[in-house]
């Protein structure tokens, strides 16, 4: 988008004819200005509600670490970072609690979102990018199977692709057990159970192979492990996955038959992720694609969608428990002995591997005894959200960096005000990995700070004797050096060839090379060149429903409303609502009680004829009673450590 | 504990797999040459879809042994013995299947069987230079048998004793429907055939075999296929002194009579069921790898069995009983092939027989099989969920109510399109530009410019 500053001091959004959005906006893009000037945006720093200067803020901050660290260890302190921040502030803030704090401690809201994708795409092909292609493959692509992903809400732009894919006479089935807009809009749509995903993509795995749909030449040049996949797929015949998706077997065969004939790609979303099973859900339908020989083939492949600002880029520099900038491996020792070069420290000063984001929440109040949180608002998207409140009020510290007060800000002991997005500089990388710019308009109103002037700020209060920067663009010149030689390399990406080239893709290694907007073409970036098949088996969800809790609740977005809806209530209020289908017995517009094992939520009711008799739906949205994540589970992946926010049991109750 | 499960067909290697991650030693003993193989499969190897190598199924971690026939078991000294080995045991599991059943008539030994992977190689070695077959037995094994045989190019006759196909599963109805949709793939069946003698010649491939119906006529063809159903394995168990009525007998624990051993798959018998499908022989390896995992609580309840026959051109799903209804819906398009009827006791399903193209079958197998209330409004059990889900479309702009959203990303009515074009915006773009309609996921765009033409020709 553009903006343009009015005489009058308004800010004016204009689209953008960008190779991505196309001039596309949605209404979150159009009304995002209304948000500079909101009367409920924070001016000064705040100390347990009360106004407060800076210095005192900082003053407590540092105090309190200092005496928590000396008391009890240097992991006692810990970050909470979120996707939606800059490269620069993702890249920086990774560096301070490695540097400065040198805790272990520091994951983010992005494990909540893209985790199951990057475990998956790391095993299978040695890198995680959420498309390995650019987006207007997808408008191209005879067949486009979309698995858990209602981008006509969340991503309005990016469904144009999926627009021009139908007008062009593609094929497109969308999988989600609502019959969402995007479901809607596909040619067919498959309505599992759910939790099932998984057996949903073996199902299809088996129709390939049943009908010598396998792309034998590529499977035996470019791949390892077929063998094993193929013998599990056998397992999974279609009547057995009719019976355990509820997808008629006929629906199965048209959609592997056509994502066999011509272009084909495949994407999932958080709808496939957010499981305890996401990263083997993921994994079932890489396999599937590699069956039949997508990725890497022009026009064709796998992807994932992101979810959030930054999504793609707020998972490459450092914000992750086990990872370093450039996605090396924080146990790596190459890695680490970089990184010590560039931060100037000595590699074994660097802390190991903290736990993953939903663990780290959990330790709070007992081991974890300060938090610092940037850019995330958990007390409404954490999962088992009453219990993570209830660990963040139990905190000896709790800092929260955010323009307005959310909901975390507003029990949180500090708050920091900081910019917004007009008022600072700075890159992000989109789903396809191409980096691009932010650009401030404005200066910030007075008296509000920047995350990476408060990192700075800390730092060197903390007596850090690592250097930190808090203009973007000479961290982003450091961004670039450590991410050189890494799997995201960064090292030919500058902000001017950004503006120039409309954002250069990475991998991009030096100035003078191109980015690479298509990966896999001639090999993959794993140890052998090859992609690797990993064989799964279905298991069932965490929770399952019971005579007690006989409904599956799962979660989602609606189209006014951005994550933990902090910024885009103000703007649109919205109403919280729980979507179910007429049969069970309740009213349009009645209020009742959704009840889960861990809390309860109240929110009127929207009858659906379409979504499944057994399904419920809420938008996770809102806080308070509204709070759908009062209900989610908090059963874990055993490798992505990601929530199973997608499904849990619950029961249904007039209030 | 030292577990040797004796049968590694589908059930055992089930229960194997389901063992991978426990800390037991696990032996499995196969008396078939080949590791655990996909039965489920075996109709489309016969069809040539798979071939024989293609249908194995994973076990992980388990020690599996093939080509190795129990001949005793000891219950006092907790051993089982092959020919040459006897393999001690802390718990034995008997998934020793079930064989092909042949009727008793004369010649009919020497007609090929359909139950084990030998079988369909066999029976695809000798079809690949004939013309014609017949199978006797319209079950459901003969019906795949069939279907397989008629997939490689031969004409196939089905010899049935009773007045309908699939007389266990469906009603005269669905048979009728069912017949012909077989008759177009080349499928004549016989009904209220009973055969009184059976001849092949081994020797020969054209009309090697015939078999004598009992009102005299003889069908001939160039091979004969026996699918008349199958009987439990249990001679071992017999032997062992094991309680045995059709099958094992089992109590809901999957304990036989001897607490040192179980019994699971088609040998053992729970009620008055014995097996023969693989979903309640899966149920079973999951419950008894749970119990022996030291989980008591572990029950096995009997799932509903539930028929699925679905390939080239057959669409069949049968289920429960479709006697003694409250209410029965409905439905048949026999021109199209297509058969639904559906039985509901006290708001749930009881029985069912969906033939042919029916989009709710997936829903009514689940509902089915989870004894879920059926939805009130009964039309989506014949047409499927997605019923009335449709967006309304609206064919003239005039008939649209002002408030009907047309762009829904960025919330824009019917009637703020309108006002747009009343204030001055004359255009397409203009009122685009002045609505933000279609910027936004762009499928509007058609409705949109619907409407500014509309606007234009008022």
């Amino acid at each position: 988008m553009t903006l343009r500053e009015l005489p009058s001091g308004k800010v004016e959004v204009g689209a953008r004819d960008f190779p991505t959005n196309r001039g596309g906006l949605c209404q979150k893009g159009w009304t995002s200005a209304e948000l500079l000037d909101h009367p409920d945006r924070l001016r000064t720093p705040l100390i347990n509600g009360e106004p407060a200067t800076w210095d005192e803020a900082y003053a407590l901050i540092v105090s309190k670490i200092v005496d928590i660290q000396s008391s009890h260890g240097r992991d006692a302190v810990a970050v909470f970072g979120g996707g939606g921040l800059t490269n620069e502030k993702c890249y920086q803030l990774g560096k301070f609690a490695r540097a400065a704090l040198r805790t272990r401690n520091i994951d983010y809201n992005g494990r909540f979102c893209m985790s199951s994708a990057a475990a998956a795409g790391n095993r299978s092909f040695g890198i995680d990018r959420g498309l390995p292609f650019p987006m207007a493959d997808i408008s191209t692509a005879d067949t486009l199977l979309v698995v858990g992903a209602n981008v006509a809400e969340t991503m309005p732009p990016f469904a144009r692709y999926l627009t021009e894919q139908r007008q062009d006479g593609g094929v497109q089935i969308v999988v989600d057990p609502r019959a969402t807009a995007t479901a809607r809009a596909g040619t067919l749509h498959l309505q599992p159970t759910p939790g099932t995903d998984l057996a949903l993509a073996l199902g299809l795995l088996h129709i390939v192979i049943a009908e010598g749909l396998v792309d034998q030449s590529y499977v035996d040049a470019r791949t390892t492990g077929w063998d094993q996949v193929r013998a599990s797929a056998s397992a999974y015949w279609p009547a057995r996955v009719e019976q355990i998706t509820g997808v008629p077997v006929s629906d199965l065969e048209f959609t592997a038959r056509s994502l066999a004939r011509g272009r084909s790609i495949i994407l999932t979303a958080r709808g496939a992720e957010q499981h305890s099973k996401g990263v083997d859900t993921v994994t079932a339908f890489i396999n599937l694609a590699l069956a039949l020989g997508l990725p890497g083939r022009p026009g064709s492949g796998y992807g994932c969608l992101t979810g959030q600002g930054n999504g793609q880029g707020g998972r490459e520099h450092g914000q992750k428990s086990d990872q370093l900038p450039g996605y090396r491996k924080i146990d790596d020792p190459v890695a680490r002995e970089h990184m010590a070069a560039i931060w100037g420290m000595d590699s074994g000063d660097i802390p190991g591997a903290g736990v993953s984001a939903y663990e780290l929440l959990d330790t709070l109040g007992t081991s974890t005894k300060a938090l610092l949180v940037f850019g995330s608002n958990p007390v409404v998207s954490a999962p088992n959200a009453g219990h993570v409140t209830q660990r963040l009020k139990s905190l000896d510290l709790l800092v929260v960096c955010d323009f307005v007060l959310s909901e975390t800000a507003a029990i949180a002991d500090v708050v920091l005000p900081v910019t917004q997005w007009a008022e600072e500089d700075g890159t992000m990388t989109n789903l396809e990995g191409r980096v691009l710019r932010r650009r401030a308009l404005r200066r910030p109103p007075p008296g509000i700070g920047t995350d990476l002037a408060v990192i700075a700020e800390l730092a060197s209060r903390l007596g850090s004797g690592v250097r930190f920067d808090s203009e973007p663009h000479t961290v982003f010149e450091e961004l670039r050096r450590a991410t050189a030689g890494g799997v995201a390399d960064y090292a030919g990406v500058t902000w001017e060839r950004v503006d120039a080239e409309d954002g250069v893709f990475w991998p991009c290694p030096a100035v003078d090379r191109a980015g690479t907007p298509r990966l896999f073409e001639s090999t993959f970036p794993t140890a052998s060149g090859r992609a690797n098949f990993v064989a799964v088996e279905h298991r069932p969800v965490a929770e399952e429903i019971s005579i007690e809790f006989p409904l599956y609740l799962t979660t989602g977005r609606v189209l006014a409303q951005y994550q933990s809806g902090a910024q885009t209530r103000r703007i649109l209020p919205g109403k919280v609502f729980v979507e179910l289908h007429p049969d069970l017995g309740f009213a349009e517009g009645e209020m009742v009680r959704v009840i889960s094992r861990r809390g309860s939520m109240d929110a009127p009711v929207r009858l659906s004829p379409t979504i499944r008799q057994d399904t419920i739906f809420a938008p996770f949205h809102y806080p308070g009673a509204g709070r759908a994540n009062s209900l989610t589970v908090d059963a874990l992946d055993p490798i992505s450590r990601m929530p199973e926010f997608k499904v849990c049991a619950v029961r249904v109750e007039r209030v | 504990m030292r577990i040797v499960v004796v049968g590694y067909g589908m059930a055992g290697a089930r229960l194997a797999d389901e063992l991978s991650l426990s800390e037991h030693e696990v032996t499995v003993l196969g008396a078939e040459p080949h590791p655990a193989y996909n039965r489920i499969l075996l109709s489309s190897v016969l069809a040539g879809k798979y071939q024989s190598g293609d249908v194995a199924l994973l076990t992980r971690g388990a020690k599996a042994r093939t080509g190795v026939a129990v001949t005793n078991i000891d219950p006092v000294l907790r051993t089982v013995s092959t020919v040459d080995e006897v393999f001690p045991y802390d718990h034995l599991v008997l998934a020793t299947g079930s064989q092909a059943l042949v009727p008793p008539l004369p010649g009919l030994d020497a007609a090929f069987t359909f139950r084990t992977l030998d079988d369909c190689s066999r029976i695809v070695s000798a079809a690949s230079g004939a013309a014609s077959a017949i199978v006797l037995g319209g079950g459901l094994l003969g019906l795949e048998a069939a279907r397989g045989l008629a997939l490689r190019g031969l004409r196939v006759e089905v010899v049935h004793a009773v007045g309908h196909l699939m007389e266990r599963q469906l009603d005269p109805g669905a048979s009728r429907v069912l017949e012909r949709t077989l008759d177009g793939l080349g499928i004549t069946v016989h009904l209220s055939a009973a055969a009184v003698s059976a001849s092949v010649r081994p020797e020969s491939v054209e009309d090697a075999a015939s078999l004598t119906l009992s009102d005299g006529r003889v069908l001939t063809a160039d091979l004969l296929v026996v699918a008349c159903g199958v009987r439990p394995e249990t001679t071992l168990a017999r032997e062992a002194g094991l309680t045995v009525d059709r099958g094992i007998v089992v109590d809901d624990r999957l304990r036989t009579s001897d607490p040192h051993i179980s019994a699971i798959g088609d040998c053992a018998q729970f009620g008055a069921t014995v097996g023969g499908l693989v979903a309640p022989a899966w149920e079973q390896a999951r419950v008894l790898a749970r119990r022996l995992d030291g989980d008591d609580a572990a029950v096995y309840l009997a799932p509903e069995p539930i028929t699925r026959l679905k390939a080239d051109g057959i669409d069949l799903a049968a289920m429960g009983s479709l006697d003694s209804a409250d209410e029965e819906l409905s439905f048949t398009d026999p021109a199209r092939g297509t058969y639904a009827r559906l039985v509901i006791r006290d708001g749930k399903l009881t029985g069912a027989v969906l033939l042919g193209d029916n989009p709710s079958v997936g829903q009514v197998i689940q509902l089915f099989d989870r004894r879920a209330a059926v939805p009130s409004d009964r039309r989506a059990l014949l047409l499927g969920r997605a019923f009335g889900g449709e967006p309304a479309k609206v064919d003239s702009p005039a008939l649209m109510p002002d408030a009907a959203t047309v762009c829904q990303c960025n919330t824009v009515t019917k009637g703020q399109l309108v006002r747009c074009w009343r204030d001055g915006a004359r255009s397409l773009d203009g009122v685009i530009a002045g609505t933000r309609a279609t910027t936004g996921c762009g499928s509007c765009k058609d409705a949109v410019s619907g409407i500014v033409d509309w606007l234009v020709a008022a």
